[in-house]
């Protein structure tokens, strides 16, 4: 555990990409193979499952420390993180743990289905055993919340200056379902890249945001025009008799969509799709707020399956007949994706992204005007030529938004934020005005620089009128612009909408309070958009 | 009634007729320590101790009339009887001890039990009344000991030294800055300052505190050669294009709040050393427990938690709102201390009610 606490801390205490990468392949030189899978699952995102309830963790870490419940929560209030407040409120033994991770995992994954006696009795002593910096990282991993200032990026250019292989082959190796074992971590580094695993998807390709117009990018010939569609990006992927369905978070979406699953039979064997999840109801999108009805359930009933029913539209081929064509142009691929679904069109759920048909800028531009209408947000512009590479990089595809919906919103309520924000007011309610009071229209965290925050902090704690458990009223005041990317009338929300994607574009110190935008006009946005189909 | 009250100037005692750490000028003004949120500006007259009157007085508008006192020497106001005793915070920090009528009370100003080479350390002080801070009020808050935030402060400045970068080190002007200086190995490169660290401590050279030679980074130079220089500035430099003159360089922020990792990582320096000039809480237990008061006040900081715990533990507590404002979390308040800092109004005009005694 302290070698990989002594990891945990060199990334988390510099900020230079570069030291970050040394300290990486510096572990993963030394460190038991054992150790090492475990540090790649932990480090590429991959959590274990909370085993351990927090409400017990933080009873038990009270007790240890001989602290009152309550103030237990003040401490976590403060510190806006459990593991941390775990850690800094246990007393210090003095002892540290040359034990290897492995074995931490191992009584890790122990804790399951154990009664609370153990349990209890387990993360004691572990605490005990530990000292500040490895109590950290246990509780970390055993609240299911380990994250470290790392992208998976460092760490594949870490595994691939290691052990000599091309990143993208690293990259790809990451990819699907792996066991953290000594074994694989051995094939991770592998130099023979004859490696076969029917289910593993390709790491996805990303395009770049464009930020000025699209003259930029030279001629417009050289150029393919499609939707961006705003869905669940996702793999659709058929081998040895086989159908795995992967989204861009790389999780396997079996059984969440059986009817987009079921299609995998009428493909060859040995394909590999790109394309995104759709609510598709005749021929067209529905708002991604229909896709978030299904996507929060565990059982899909048939009534949701009915009233949302989903498609692939599919933009990309990358394997053909068990052959990686990912180097192969564009234009190239896309003539082979047409011929491939061309005879499974008629089953209407496996749709080719149309391309756009324009012949100049102006025409993307006017095409991206109407996007919104089309059930799509926004532009992809894909050069002709272009490799599908490997993660997001800049030059060969862009994705070019259609402009936000806009509000002006009163600040009316703040409260506290967790992790880098803790103990800062971060997250805010806006309102808008109905009549002569501010109904709640959207909450929003995200937009503000740093020092912003800290003003904006600094007038919440002077101007609180009432306290409501972590949640502030705070004086009407403060004006900000909100961007969203859609709207939808909702039932559920006291202002009558519901936003996507709410966030602040600007604070609006040029406007006070009552120049902030009415219900009526927020209503009128909702005639832009699509509205559900019943 | 109470010796004590609070008013919109401060704590005052009435007895006395004088103010203890106001925040607007008023006649006699008793001073724990020259930390802008302590030592107002435009006061008649100031006392406050001995060993205090050369960094108060680098504070304060330079004709200022300071008056110094040594720790536990009586002096009477009115029938107060008024002593000073160590802090243990920053140079010249009292503990007021006011006795009236056989009623004592403490004010703590800020105070830290740890000790600290660069001042006269905390002693606990027996009373009826404490009036005590609460910065780091809350069981989190245990510093590590001092020698290991040392060893890890020199140990970070090697190692950027050794790979040609600079070592930005951020932290309070007064009394900060000046421990950090002590604690410094200077056998591993030169010591810069920055201008505002640079002037109190020339105030703590005056007053005969020991510590290690430093040359003032100035605002004239373009470029400095800093290779493996560690700089000392004030945390508001952070970011400031006054950095850039070092070139390459690794950050850093020594505050107790750094003992948090939000705290620093929001700051976006590379590392953070948990070293505070104010109590934690087990020093905080220790001392209340010490002082055998069975009234406690509870000023800025972690009021509610520490107050609800006393009152839990059988002791009289309340939470007292002054304008105290401990160590700060934050740039934009240290920016605003430079400010209030500076003077008010037109400074000491003509004094009257001058302490006596």
């Amino acid at each position: 555990m302290k070698a990989f606490a002594q990891l945990y801390s060199s990334i988390d205490e510099t900020n230079s990409t570069n030291e970050k990468v040394a300290a990486l392949t510096e572990y993963f030189r030394t460190a038991p193979p054992a150790d090492a899978a475990w540090a790649v699952h932990f480090l590429s995102g991959r959590r274990p499952k909370r085993l351990v309830g927090s409400r017990k963790l933080a009873a038990w870490a009270s007790q240890e420390a001989d602290v009152p419940q309550w103030l237990f929560e003040e401490s976590y209030q403060s510190v806006g993180d459990l593991a941390e407040t775990i850690t800094l409120i246990l007393p210090d033994t003095g002892s540290s743990s040359e034990l290897p991770l492995s074995q931490w995992v191992d009584r890790l994954l122990g804790l399951r289905g154990e009664d609370d006696d153990v349990q209890r009795e387990v993360m004691i002593d572990s605490w005990r055993e530990l000292d500040r910096r490895e109590r950290f990282v246990w509780n970390k991993l055993i609240t299911g919340d380990f994250r470290v200032g790392a992208s998976h990026r460092l760490l594949i250019r870490a595994l691939a200056e290691l052990s000599g292989v091309e990143e993208g082959v690293i990259a790809h190796r990451l990819m699907g379902a792996w066991e953290p074992t000594a074994e694989f971590f051995a094939r991770l580094l592998a130099p023979d890249t004859q490696d076969a695993d029917v289910s593993r998807p390709y790491p996805f390709f990303l395009a770049f945001p464009l930020e000025e117009g699209p003259e930029s990018l030279g001629d417009f010939a050289d150029w393919m025009v499609e939707w961006k569609w705003d869905g669940i990006r996702a793999q659709l992927i058929r081998r040895a008799g086989q159908t795995f369905l992967w989204s861009r978070g790389e999780e396997l979406l079996s059984g969440r969509f059986p009817e987009v699953e079921e299609l995998g039979a009428l493909l060859p064997p040995g394909t590999v799709l790109d394309g995104e999840l759709l609510p598709w109801v005749e021929g067209a999108p529905l708002p991604f707020a229909q896709l978030q009805r299904r996507i929060g359930r565990k059982n899909l009933g048939r009534k949701i399956l009915e009233e949302v029913p989903a498609a692939i539209v599919v933009y990309d081929l990358l394997e053909e007949r068990g052959e990686d064509i990912r180097t192969r142009p564009l234009s190239e691929r896309r003539t082979r994706l047409a011929a491939l679904l061309e005879p499974v069109a008629s089953a209407g759920r496996l749709i080719l992204s149309p391309a756009i048909p324009a012949e100049s800028w102006e025409g993307v531009a006017r095409a991206r005007q109407t996007a919104r209408a089309a059930g799509a947000e926004g532009i992809m512009l894909k050069r002709r030529t272009s490799a599908y590479g490997v993660g997001r990089r800049r030059g060969d595809w862009w994705k070019w938004k259609i402009d936000p919906l806009t509000v002006d919103a009163v600040l009316i309520y703040a409260q506290a934020g967790s992790g880098k924000r803790a103990g800062l007011f971060t997250d805010y309610t806006f309102g808008i005005w109905e009549g002569d009071h501010l109904v709640p229209f959207a909450k929003a965290y995200s937009g503000l620089t740093d020092q912003e925050i800290r003003k904006v902090d600094q007038f919440i704690r002077r101007n609180t009128l009432e306290k409501f458990g972590p949640v502030r009223t705070v004086k009407p005041e403060l004006v900000f612009e909100l961007h969203f990317e859609g709207i939808q009338p909702s039932t559920r929300h006291k202002s009558g909408v519901a936003v996507r994607f709410p966030r602040m574009a600007r604070w609006r110190k040029d406007k006070k309070a009552e120049e902030a935008d009415t219900i009526e006009r927020v209503r009128s946005l909702l005639t832009k958009c699509p509205t559900t189909s019943a | 009634m109470p010796l004590l009250t609070l008013t919109d100037r401060g704590l005052y005692c009435e007895p006395g007729d004088f103010y203890v750490d106001p925040w607007e000028p008023v006649d006699r003004a008793v001073i724990t320590h020259a930390h802008g949120d302590h030592a107002s500006w435009g006061s008649q007259a100031y006392l406050t101790s001995e060993s205090g009157v050369g960094v108060l007085r680098a504070r304060l508008e330079p004709n200022a009339r300071i008056r110094g006192v040594p720790y536990s020497e009586s002096v009477s106001l009115n029938g107060v009887t008024i002593s000073l005793h160590p802090a243990g915070h920053i140079l010249g920090s009292s503990q007021v001890r006011l006795v009236h009528r056989g009623e004592i009370w403490v004010v703590s100003g800020d105070y830290k039990t740890d000790p600290d080479p660069t001042c006269t350390s905390f002693e606990p002080v027996r009373c009826h009344t404490f009036v005590t801070e609460s910065t780091f009020g809350l069981p989190i808050y245990r510093w590590p000991r001092q020698e290991d935030v040392f060893a890890e402060i020199n140990g970070w400045w090697r190692s950027n030294a050794a790979v040609g970068k600079t070592s930005m080190l951020y932290g309070y002007t007064l009394g900060k800055a000046q421990r950090l200086l002590a604690g410094l190995d200077p056998s591993i490169g030169p010591i810069l300052t920055h201008g505002a660290v640079e002037r109190m401590t020339a105030a703590y050279r005056e007053a005969g505190v020991p510590l290690p030679p430093t040359r003032y980074a100035g605002t004239a130079e373009r470029r400095i050669e800093a290779r493996g220089a560690i700089v000392i500035a004030p945390p508001h430099a952070s970011g400031s294009s006054w950095t850039r003159r070092f070139g390459a360089q690794s950050t850093a922020f020594a505050s107790g709040w750094m003992l948090v990792r939000g705290a620093r990582r929001r700051r976006a320096l590379d590392r953070g050393f948990a070293l505070s000039d104010h109590v934690d809480w087990p020093g905080l237990l220790a001392t209340i427990q010490a002082t055998g008061a069975g009234e406690v006040w509870v000023t800025h900081g972690f009021t509610g938690p520490v107050v609800r715990w006393l009152t839990e533990h059988g002791v009289h507590a309340r939470v007292v709102q002054t304008r105290f404002e401990g160590e700060r979390d934050d740039e934009v308040s240290e920016g605003l201390e430079e400010v209030t800092a500076g003077p008010r109004g037109s400074g000491a005009a003509d004094l009257e009610g001058e302490l006596t005694g």
